[in-house]
């Protein structure tokens, strides 16, 4: 398949797949759980115990474990909070794109009001009212970035629409579905598939933020952006609290960066010939 | 020694060559052509002179100015070169010019950058020089942003930056192909009128603008010289089988082999068809006033015009993508209205149209196979699918393309190639009516010249009539049955193709004809037959839309709209057609 011979594709999505399969598979083959605290192990160096593959914390739970299932955390909210952000956005721009006149000012103006939004004070308001809540990550998230995909797909469904293949099809008389499905849909793919690749990482940056803030996963559940948070106030002691997580988190970030690079490349390369 | 020595110059990207072992010269006061089809290496070849490849290309070979070599020199020593000693004109304006800068601080920029004038003289030395290239008004010039001129004046700025240095030489790449023929004409007069003054290296795909304006000239095949020397002689004894082609298929608007008058009924009939649009407030731009057209069924007419003249909106509002103001149309007996949506599925199918561009007329996303038989789906749903593939293969070969080039995406097709399938995808429904809409005036020559050869055979076989958009007539000349020219949305003479050539009836077709170069060498050069360009459609001249460049105006025609009328079988537009004989006369 052709998507493979993109170096930076095949890299990035190598290392993607291991490492979700890690955090997948990670805590079941470690001997130890993510709740068990030792005191006499608090703290200790990653190698000095051989269960303890990456140490432990200041309370004395293994950190491999942690790591993977924070690890599982941020995974499933970046894609979780991508798709919620790619299933509204898509929807909402391409009716608004290929309607247009009317309805699609008035959708457009509904965005350009959420968007003035303060995100940290939407984000305190909902945990104010609903509490703290696992869920209510996703749903920040997704409110946020799917405005950001519904301009997007507005706007390339706008000049689709004017292409003149899509002239042609109306010329033949097409129908409508089969246009949006046919020249429309494909058309918009490459740069939706590309955008969600790249609002992935933009999801793990604002789960781990607001982790970090407090505001994200609560203890004892943990994500990526919590360890660091930890890992941050045992700085001084416990080097690896703090590397290995904050190592992972970029190694992610980096990856579905260069993912969308290589992504974007193959599809221009298919438009441009 | 020559001004300009350029040996053995090699070009490639990766392993791709591009340009290869490239020799020849420029000498002072000279002007060579550089001719070739689209890959040719033609604008490699004279990017490279000035250092602008990307850096991704590998040079090879020498490239001397005055004795200096400019391949490897330092962007110091290039700088020092580009503008001053050597200016550049490329094919598109407004790529060329900086659109957040106004004209007059982007040439002030050249002149201070070369300390070529005090700054007091500098103004005056800009507005000099925007006199020079026929810039009207040129004062108020200086304070315009590109994007308010026209493209045939900011043609003139580009020119006007790349003289202002007063160059030895002078670059000039494709430099009217964006341009109406009419501006052309006035564009290569400039050039011509600077040939005291500075050489010039004149890079070009007609063979036209080289027979009338260069002294030698080379041809150019992937990247190779095949064949140089005194224009003159390369045209009386091409040295190369694709010199040959190339002559060949350069259309020859004075000796084609036209085809007779058709003599079907009429199919599709427009009668005082009037678009506008709103533009700009509330006023509203008349693109089509009054135009009416009977089509015969086997017939090409050829509507032609230059740019703003309404043709593309007429054909629009004829298939239904745009609304007529007012008038009617008529195809086999029942009415044409409304929007192509509300249209009979049968009317539909009948008319079929091609656009200007494949690439963007082909969806990217799909198979070759998948374009051509999606309209079968709508129109002839029964179809079993190895049915709908025979047709589909059936069109394709019609058009002259394999059944091999069925699975493949359009951006594995080459220009002409990808032509062909919009035309196949047109064709499969066998329509009675094809509307093409500058349908090759993107192709090279020779890929031009067969696809054109298709469509006529097309029409012999199947009896298809055409309406064909074009701004070349030359292309006119050899494939139409009847001629309609436009000029600011309306008739200006509608004509069999014989009568319009050898003898038009309206002044502005006689300007059209002449501006058309002619590809050979000694055939007399004329002077720009029209002047000033197109005025705006939002505030049209009083009287005759034409009369402010017309030669032959008079005092009525300031006055009030000549109205269509039949003179000896042409329908003209002309308060003086009758007094007037156009047939050799050349004005100005």
């Amino acid at each position: 398949m052709s998507l493979l011979q993109n170096k930076s594709i095949r890299v990035s999505g190598g290392i993607l797949l291991v490492t979700a399969a890690a955090a997948l598979v990670g805590p079941w083959i470690s001997p130890n759980d993510y709740l068990t605290t030792n005191f006499d192990l608090s703290m200790s160096p990653p190698g000095t115990t051989a269960a303890h593959w990456f140490g432990t914390d200041e309370l004395g739970r293994d950190l491999f474990v942690r790591t993977m299932l924070g690890m599982r955390v941020t995974l499933l909210v970046a894609i979780v909070a991508s798709l919620v952000s790619l299933v509204i956005g898509v929807a909402y721009g391409a009716v608004a794109g290929f309607v247009g006149g009317r309805v699609d000012a008035v959708m457009m103006r509904f965005v350009d009001t959420l968007y003035a939004l303060p995100f940290i004070f939407f984000v305190i308001l909902l945990m104010v009212v609903f509490e703290r809540n696992f869920l209510l990550i996703f749903v920040a998230i997704g409110a946020v970035n799917w405005l950001d995909m519904a301009r997007i797909v507005r706007g390339q469904t706008l000049s689709l629409r004017e292409r003149e293949f899509v002239q042609a099809a109306r010329l033949t008389g097409v129908s409508t579905a089969r246009i949006i499905f046919r020249h429309i849909a494909p058309n918009l793919m490459g740069i939706v598939i590309v955008y969600v690749t790249l609002t992935i990482p933009q999801a793990i940056l604002v789960e781990s933020f607001l982790s970090f803030l407090g505001l994200g996963v609560q203890e004892p559940q943990t994500s990526l952006g919590a360890l660091v948070d930890a890992g941050v106030k045992q700085m001084e002691g416990a080097s690896w609290a703090l590397l290995i997580p904050a190592g992972l988190l970029a190694t992610i970030l980096l990856c579905f960066n260069f993912l969308g690079d290589g992504l974007r490349d193959h599809f221009d390369a298919r438009h441009v010939a | 020694m020559s001004l300009l020595e350029v040996k053995g110059l090699s070009v490639t990207y990766g392993n791709a060559s591009v340009v290869d072992d490239v020799s020849f010269t420029v000498s002072r006061g000279e002007s060579v052509g550089l001719v070739g089809e689209s890959g040719s290496g033609k604008s490699q070849t004279a990017l490279a002179v000035l250092g602008l490849l990307s850096p991704q290309a590998r040079l090879s070979g020498s490239i001397r100015f005055e004795g200096q070599e400019l391949l490897g020199a330092s962007e110091g020593a290039l700088n020092a070169i580009r503008a001053r000693r050597i200016g550049i004109v490329f094919q598109d304006p407004m790529q060329a010019l900086n659109p957040y800068l106004r004209i007059g601080r982007q040439l002030r920029e050249i002149l201070a950058r070369h300390k070529l004038a005090e700054s007091a003289d500098i103004d005056a030395r800009i507005i000099a020089m925007l006199k020079r290239v026929g810039l009207p008004d040129a004062e108020r010039q200086l304070r315009v942003f590109p994007h308010e001129l026209s493209g045939g004046m900011r043609q003139r700025v580009m020119l006007a930056s790349a003289l202002i240095a007063e160059p030895d030489l002078l670059i000039a790449d494709e430099p009217t192909t964006a341009l109406d023929v009419t501006v052309q004409a006035q564009i290569l007069e400039l050039l011509e009128d600077i040939r005291d003054e500075t050489a010039l290296l004149l890079i070009t795909h007609d063979l036209g603008i080289v027979a009338g304006h260069c002294e030698r000239m080379l041809v150019l095949q992937s990247g190779r010289v095949v064949d140089e020397g005194a224009t003159t002689s390369v045209f009386s004894s091409p040295g190369h089988e694709h010199t040959r082609t190339l002559l060949a298929a350069a259309p020859r608007i004075d000796k084609a082999n036209i085809p007779l008058p058709a003599t079907g009924a009429s199919i599709l009939g427009v009668e005082a068809a009037s678009v506008s649009y709103n533009a700009f407030g509330r006023e509203r731009l008349q693109a089509v006033r009054d135009v009416s057209l009977s089509l015969r069924s086997g017939e090409t007419v050829a509507i032609v015009g230059e740019s703003g003249s309404g043709k593309t909106s007429f054909v629009r509002a004829l298939l239904g993508l745009i609304p007529f103001d007012t008038g009617r149309a008529v195809y086999a007996g029942a009415p044409l209205h409304g929007p192509v949506e509300q249209r009979a599925l049968s009317q539909r199918r009948d008319l079929q149209l091609v656009f200007q561009d494949p690439l963007s007329a082909l969806n990217p996303q799909m198979r070759v196979q998948a374009i051509v038989e999606e309209s079968l789906l709508v129109h002839e749903p029964q179809l079993r699918a190895g049915e709908r593939d025979e047709r589909v293969i059936e069109t394709l070969e019609q058009v002259g393309l394999s059944d091999a080039y069925l699975q493949r995406y359009p951006h594995e097709l080459s220009g002409g190639q990808a032509q062909r399938v919009a035309i196949a995808r047109a064709l499969v429904l066998e329509p009675k009516v094809l509307i093409c809409d500058e349908a090759v005036a993107a192709l090279d020559g020779s890929v031009r010249e067969r696809v054109l050869a298709r469509l006529r055979k097309i029409q012999e076989q199947t009896g298809l009539s055409m309406l064909f958009i074009s701004h070349d007539l030359a292309v006119v000349r050899s494939i139409s049955h009847r001629v309609l020219v436009m000029y600011m949305g309306r008739l200006v003479e509608l004509a069999d193709n014989a009568s319009l050539f050898l003898r038009p009836r309206h002044p502005y077709t006689r300007a059209l004809i002449d501006a058309v170069p002619t590809p050979d060498p000694i055939a007399p050069s004329i002077k720009a037959p029209l002047q000033g360009e197109v005025p705006s459609l939002l505030h049209p001249p009083s009287g005759c839309v034409f009369h402010p460049r017309c030669a032959y105006a008079a005092e009525l025609c300031a006055a009030s709209m000549p109205s269509a009328r039949d003179i000896e079988g042409a329908r003209v537009a002309c308060h003086r057609a009758d007094e007037i004989d156009l047939r050799r006369v050349r004005p100005g």
